[in-house]
């Protein structure tokens, strides 16, 4: 044991203290953004320091927290970093939120007592999902999750928000409920909600009531259907979160706990998965290759790229999922920058559409280098991060089946159409009747929160062992029965 | 000769719950004709406070001398912790149920209501410490009896009066029923204590005797009026949304106290040998209760209506703890109810408020933009949709877990799947209820608000005590299970 674990229950408490402060406690409207902004950078300064503190050569669980919930179910209040994809993830949620929030300050959003409360609360909610380590926990912040998103594309989204806030909770709420009813099988088998000390479990169905929830909440082909309205419908930020850290959550849902936990579900269902994967990664990038505007290219290649990860996680071998990993980053930073970027587009000229857009690099030479470094590493050129994150798990995934591989460096080609497509209706092309000579280029305060993430993005491309080298340090698939229960007892000595 | 019959040892202690808000009532009657119009609503109101405290002092007290249960007064009641708890539960709701009335009850009767809701709570508490099958009886018709008067209180309005009646007409007739399985399962085993029906039937070997049987069944179907579980359900959306909605709040919460906790105690003690039976008789009405509930909630417009099907669709996730038979159930039980009650009643608490501000029923669409005009009665309202629908982080999200655990460990999956695809189907409109009050503009409304601004303290005072019970449930779960366990291992 070396430490108490405070910094991770600080990262989570942090946020959600914080949004509940906001609400309860008036203060001028003109400070609560930037108290909002303090706090979400204070969160990447503690994720910093868990960073530093993280022992990758010793993997495991580190950092951890524990105090008893519910003592005749064997719940507990359980949280902590396992093995080092929990620690990259949570990175990436701290910085998408952390330039989420300071673009939704930029925006001025109106009601902000409600609206920064809400953002820190998710905050705190998928920190929370990335560090739970008890299963009623975990689905806790998974719920937790649902309902500032649900208000937050209702209340600030677009004109169709209504229907889009319907159908993104109806589909993820029948997963999760699904998910739920799979925990209290598993907890009352296990006589412990713990996913340390609970071991694994043979049973498919119980596999299969987690797939639900992460599935749907990924999406994965075909329970895809509420995507492309929420993307559309909600805030570009809140897109930029949906897709950056939320489809994460699921993609980390499979990773730590169905691979830790139900090894012989993954055994057996990792040729459907595999198969509805490769057909999400083709469907999503033809998808984005016809959408009509911005946010619906950004949506679909997220589609895609979702397809993309689950082939490398379900790869089950270290290099799908180191790769897997490094791509989780990559597609989250990625998909914020560009849903920032459809968003300050929009703002200038009213539309995503791209017949309605065009030739807007001329005199804007801040949005277009942007979007264009962007976009080009969104296509994975050689040399970029994305471009090492996939090739990593097409050589994962070649391992199950030439098949797969082939499909994906398709989808990559497929990839490359759709961006330069975006790219190309966006700045270059013929100026379209939507844009004003008068829109401006992007702002400072749009660059100082979009050029960092693609600073970091740039140094993930030159140095992307940074985190392929530091994601596990045993093979998920190959952790036989009893490691993990060892692992824990050795942790609460 | 007065000094020949045998007078058995009163244990004053044990009723003092009951005894306490019977003398409130009977003081609040006496305020009625002696105190001056002015200054009648103050006193009465304030009277009925005290008792509710009061009650509520004495039952943790009961509660903390109380560690092993007894039966008391020629075994007519229970003293136990079971009872203390179901008590301590109902004061709270009763306390909250009169700050939620004051500004709503003017100057007619307004002592005699207070008198009324201090009787009813004091009858429910009765009825969950009943021991015989008589005064099992007695408790509910003391309690039915009051809340029926209670419905009809403002009987200028043609709506409270239907309610009133059609609670008389349909609860008579449930405790008929009741009445009469007791008469049955009496004759079938020659006593009325419950423990001594239990022994009855073990000694005599009758657990398939069919007078018994029947009278069981009857018993079940004449609790399950009460606490509107379907197929006995029919008399609940009216009477809620007929009776003033302060008698609502009240009667949505604590009627489901009373009736589920004395049925988990009867079914529990009084026949265990036909456990076999009774868990599958109750788990199908919870599963009728579920579907009827959800499924008619969901094309609901107005709002009293539609918390009335959602407090049948609860009555089937309670009962679905009674149908586990142990005590992992009672404990989700009594556990469901604390933040179910508190998230009831302050429903209805705001339901209350928007209808004075609006000086209309309210209805899905009239509740549009209430969130952002009133943040605080707007995030409560969020805080207890959010617990009937069963999400973290309210006490209604670790009562639905509990009572799934319940029938996962009694071996009934089927019945967690049913309760997780009810769950499902429940969220429609418990969002509906949250997107009304945030996402829809108020601009939409299309009439002039006519009643009194809701600046109302005391109200919302209620309102917050609710949501840091139903808050606080989540977070403080584990004393609050402490207090369940000790109170159904007393039973």
């Amino acid at each position: 044991m070396t430490s108490h674990g405070w910094l991770t229950t600080t990262m989570i408490m942090l946020p959600l203290i914080a949004a509940v402060v906001i609400w309860v406690i008036p203060m001028p409207r003109v400070w609560v953004a930037p108290a909002a902004l303090l706090v979400s950078l204070f969160e990447v300064g503690f994720w910093i320091e868990a960073l530093v503190r993280y022992d990758f050569d010793r993997g495991g669980l580190q950092e951890w927290n524990h105090a008893t919930w519910l003592k005749d179910l064997g719940v507990s209040y359980s949280v902590g970093f396992y093995q080092g994809y929990s620690v990259w993830l949570v990175g990436l949620t701290t910085v998408v939120m952390a330039a989420t929030i300071a673009y939704g300050f930029w925006m001025g959003r109106d009601r902000p007592r409600a609206y920064y409360g809400l953002m820190l609360f998710l905050t705190g909610a998928i920190v929370g999902v990335f560090t739970a380590q008890d299963l009623l926990l975990f689905y806790v912040f998974w719920e937790a999750m649902l309902i500032p998103l649900y208000v937050l594309i209702g209340a600030w989204g677009g004109p169709g928000r209504l229907n889009a806030t319907i159908k993104f909770v109806i589909y993820t709420m029948v997963g999760s409920l699904l998910m739920l009813a799979a925990v209290i099988v598993y907890g009352l088998q296990a006589g412990t909600f713990s996913m340390i000390a609970g071991g694994t479990n043979p049973s498919d169905w119980i596999f299969l009531g987690f797939a639900a929830a992460f599935i749907v909440k990924a999406p994965l082909f075909p329970f895809h259907g509420w995507l492309p309205d929420a993307y559309r419908e909600s805030p570009a930020e809140v897109s930029a979160v949906l897709s950056g850290v939320i489809s994460k959550a699921a993609a980390f849902g499979f990773l730590r706990i169905c691979f830790v936990l139900f090894p012989v579900g993954v055994q057996d269902f990792r040729t459907p998965i595999l198969v509805l994967a490769a057909i999400g990664l083709v469907y999503g990038s033809l998808l984005a290759f016809r959408a009509p505007d911005i946010r619906g290219v950004v949506a679909y290649s997220s589609l895609a790229q979702l397809g993309l990860i689950m082939l490398g996680l379900f790869a089950t071998n270290d290099l799908g999922i180191d790769g897997a990993v490094l791509q989780m980053v990559n597609h989250g930073l990625i998909s914020a920058v560009l849903f920032l970027l459809a968003g300050a587009v929009e703002r200038r000229t009213t539309t995503g559409r791209f017949e309605a857009l065009g030739g807007m690099a001329k005199g804007r030479p801040a949005l277009a280098t942007v979007l264009m470094a962007t976009g080009v590493m969104a296509l994975a050129v050689p040399g970029s991060t994305a471009f090492a994150g996939e090739f990593a798990i097409l050589a994962g995934v070649f391992q199950q089946g030439w098949f797969y591989a082939v499909v994906g460096a398709v989808a990559i080609v497929l990839a490359a159409m759709y961006v330069l497509r975006m790219i190309s209706g966006v700045l270059h092309a013929r100026k379209g009747p939507a844009v004003h000579d008068g829109a401006l280029d992007l702002r400072p305060a749009e660059l100082a929160i979009l050029v960092p993430l693609v600073v970091i993005l740039l140094f993930l491309s030159a140095w992307p062992a940074a985190i392929t080298e530091r994601v596990t340090t045993a093979q998920p698939s190959s952790i036989p029965a009893g490691t993990t229960a060892a692992t824990a007892a050795g942790e609460s000595k | 000769m007065i000094a020949s019959v045998p007078r058995p040892p009163v244990d004053w202690f044990a009723i003092s719950p009951s005894l306490i808000l019977l003398g409130v009532a009977g003081a609040c009657l006496l305020f009625a004709v002696l105190v001056p119009d002015a200054a009648r609503r103050a006193t009465a109101a304030a009277t009925a406070a005290g008792g509710f405290v009061g009650a509520f002092v004495a039952a943790i007290l009961l509660y903390d001398k109380t560690p092993v249960g007894t039966s008391v007064i020629a075994d007519t009641v229970r003293r136990d912790r079971y009872f203390a708890m179901a008590a301590i539960i109902l004061a709270g709701v009763g306390l909250v149920a009169v700050l939620v009335s004051y500004s709503e009850r003017e100057k007619a009767h307004v002592a005699e209501y207070y008198a009324l809701l201090a009787a009813s709570a004091g009858g429910m508490m009765f009825l969950t410490q009943a021991n015989t099958l008589m005064t099992l009886f007695l408790g509910l018709e003391w309690f039915s009896i009051s809340l029926y008067i209670l419905c009809a209180i403002d009987y200028g309005k043609e709506r409270s009066l239907e309610a009133g009646l059609k609670y008389l007409v349909i609860g008579g007739f449930g405790s008929a029923v009741l009445l009469f399985g007791s008469a049955l399962v009496y004759g079938a085993t020659g006593k009325l204590t419950f423990d001594g029906i239990a022994q009855a039937v073990a000694a005599a070997d009758l657990q398939h005797d069919a007078l018994l049987l029947t009278g069981l069944a009857m018993i079940i179907v004449g609790l399950a009026y009460k606490a509107s579980a379907a197929p006995f359900h029919m008399w609940t959306p009216d009477v809620y949304e007929g009776a003033p909605t302060s008698v609502t709040a009240f009667m949505s919460a604590a009627t489901k106290v009373a009736a589920l906790l004395l049925t988990f105690r009867i079914l529990v003690t009084a026949f265990p040998q036909e456990e076999k039976l009774w868990t599958v008789a109750v788990a199908v009405i919870a599963v009728c209760s579920l579907a009827v509930g959800n499924y008619a909630a969901l094309v609901q417009k107005n709002l009293k209506r539609l918390l009335a099907y959602s407090s049948i669709s609860n009555a089937g996730f309670m009962l679905i703890a009674v149908s586990a038979n142990s005590a992992l159930g009672g404990r989700a039980l009594v556990y469901y109810l604390i933040p179910y009650a508190a998230a009831s009643i302050g429903a209805f608490a705001v339901i209350a408020a928007r209808e004075r501000e609006l000086g209309r029923e309210v209805t899905i669409d009239n509740l549009a933009g209430m969130g952002w005009e009133r943040p605080l009665l707007g995030a409560a309202m969020w805080t207890f949709m959010l617990s009937f629908a069963g999400l973290p982080p309210t006490g209604g999200f670790l009562g639905k877990f509990y009572v799934f655990s319940a029938a996962y460990d009694h071996g009934w999956l089927w019945l967690v799947i049913l309760g997780v695809a009810a769950t499902a189907v429940s969220l429609y409109y418990y969002l509906n209820v949250i997107r009304a009050l945030y996402l829809r503009p108020g601009t939409e409304l299309q009439f002039a608000a006519g009643g009194q601004p809701p600046r109302d303290l005391l109200l919302q005072a209620g309102a917050i005590a609710c949501v840091v019970v139903v808050v606080g449930s989540f977070f403080a779960v584990q004393p609050l299970i402490d207090l369940a366990t000790k109170a159904v291992a007393s039973l």
